[in-house]
């Protein structure tokens, strides 16, 4: 399996590394004919979701990922990547893919100062490490949206059908988990289907432990 | 509900991880909000607000210092990147003020006039992260010994002249490579000839790079520079004087940006170097009298 990491700007080189620990194979986009390569999932990473975006259309990249994550390519996203991925943006007038059905705001934690890092609990994995930098959180989801992570009141990791979407950066704090469940439960139904495998076949992953 | 870990320790992890998110992209030095909104426009993933950019410090000459506050905060009302601001080497009241106002980051800058001659911020002291500059292996592990939770070239801030920032990335480099050659009882030695602790040179040796993110600054004019400091190593650019300087900034400024990302496609930098009208005039190192990458080492 092989995952491509949008690799415009920011710490996309954290997710490569914890893919790579994982035992995955990734691809970096930079341009357009870098999605001409083979891979089975997309990574979002974290940066600054205006260069991201402004890069994403300006390098033609955009349409070409939007129509394949509108037909199924799973996505992991974090941060920026969040943002990127949302229906609505409470405090900017920016949109991007929106083909998740949340509302986030921006800086939500404010400047620097509100960067924080905390043991979060996530649903159905227990308690993970969690390192919020300038981040993002979601005010609302739409009913078919599964919340997985909150701090406090606050909407931190959601799943929507193929996509994972979190607040934090799991990359940072090195910790793989989030990634064998997005590989297990997301990545790998979308990857049989497209390569027409069956079930019981992928159930022999080498993440799975 | 777990609480939020507030330790120090964790404080300055956060501070080098908003570095990380930065990397890849181009920080750009602004005066004003409108400027802070062209600069975001064109891809710009932080702005170093200041009153006066490092060509116009060169030429009024006198004491230059931290900017208003007030300018600062316009700048930060105007756009939702982070926002950086410059203090004198030394002048840790200054770096207190910025972080009073929530300063993302603050650049203890040569840039300015240095207030104390010899001793740097203790930048641990403080909650907000903290950039500095070097121009050797040396001054950037005593700068992340103080606190400094990330780095950047010296360069030669001001003039257009890239090779001052290419001197100072190559000679880091070439220090890091040869403390990683090093057998693992040398390391003792060279942090004694250093002037640093152990353990940052250890771990120079062992990840075979700085232990906190590595910028280019100083001198970058044009997509081809900002390539180039890219190639050479760099994590992401400054662009200083660069920009608005420039016949046309919020297109050189697009230019530079992209060229950051796709460092190393020649024929999409070709085309991002078309008709960018003037570059920054610029002066040679060997024309202008101060050279301010010999602040504060």
């Amino acid at each position: 399996m092989t995952g491509a990491v949008l690799a415009l700007q920011g710490a996309f080189a954290e997710h490569e590394a914890l893919l790579h620990t994982l035992g995955i194979k990734t691809i970096e986009l930079r341009e357009k004919k870098d999605l001409e390569e083979p891979f089975d999932f997309l990574v979002l990473p974290g940066g600054e979701s205006t260069v991201q975006g402004k890069l994403l259309k300006e390098l033609d990249m955009f349409d070409e990922l939007k129509k394949r994550i509108d037909s199924g390519l799973p996505v992991f996203a974090t941060c920026a990547g969040l943002i990127l991925l949302a229906e609505n943006i409470e405090n900017d007038d920016k949109r991007y893919f929106q083909v998740l059905p949340v509302t986030v705001r921006r800086n939500a934690y404010g400047r620097q100062l509100g960067s924080h890092h905390m043991l979060l609990d996530f649903k159905g994995i227990g308690q993970i490490p969690a390192t919020f930098i300038r981040a993002p959180y979601i005010t609302s989801v739409s009913p078919e949206v599964e919340v997985l992570a909150k701090e406090d009141e606050e909407i931190v990791a959601v799943q929507y059908h193929h996509i994972l979407a979190l607040s934090f950066h799991p990359e940072l704090d090195m910790d793989g988990r989030l990634y064998r469940y997005f590989l297990e439960h997301m990545a790998k139904n979308a990857s049989d289907m497209a390569s027409g495998t069956t079930s019981d076949k992928a159930n022999v992953l080498p993440f799975s432990a | 509900m777990a609480a939020r870990d507030d330790s120090p320790e964790t404080r300055y992890e956060l501070n080098k991880d908003l570095a990380k998110m930065l990397k890849g992209g181009v920080i750009m030095d602004v005066t004003t909000p409108e400027q802070a909104k062209i600069a975001e426009d064109a891809g710009a993933c932080a702005v170093m607000a200041l009153e006066r950019i490092p060509a116009d410090i060169r030429a009024a000459g006198g004491v230059s210092r931290m900017s208003d506050p007030a300018m600062i905060k316009g700048i930060q009302e105007a756009v939702s990147i982070p926002v950086m601001a410059k203090c004198r080497i030394g002048h840790f009241v200054e770096a207190q003020i910025l972080e009073a106002i929530e300063i993302d980051y603050i650049d203890e800058s040569e840039v300015l006039s240095p207030a104390d001659d010899v001793y740097h911020i203790d930048k641990h002291k403080f909650k907000v992260p903290f950039v500095c500059g070097a121009k050797n292996l040396g001054e950037a592990l005593r700068r992340i010994a103080e606190g400094a939770s990330m780095i950047r070239t010296k360069g030669e801030p001001g003039t257009g002249d890239v090779v001052q920032a290419v001197s100072h990335m190559r000679q880091m480099n070439s220090e890091i490579r040869r403390v990683v050659s090093m057998r693992e009882d040398e390391l003792f030695e060279e942090a004694k000839e250093l002037q640093v602790p152990y353990d940052l040179v250890k771990y120079v040796h062992d990840h075979e790079k700085l232990p906190v993110v590595n910028f280019a600054a100083g001198g970058v004019a044009t997509p081809a520079d900002a390539a180039l400091m890219m190639q050479l190593g760099a994590e992401g650019v400054f662009v200083g004087s660069g920009i608005f300087k420039s016949g046309n900034p919020a297109k050189r400024a697009a230019a530079i940006v992209k060229a950051v990302t796709n460092y190393t496609d020649a024929a999409l930098i070709a085309r991002l170097s078309e008709n960018l009208g003037e570059a920054m005039v610029g002066i040679n190192k060997d024309e202008i009298e101060l050279l301010m990458a010999e602040r504060g080492k």
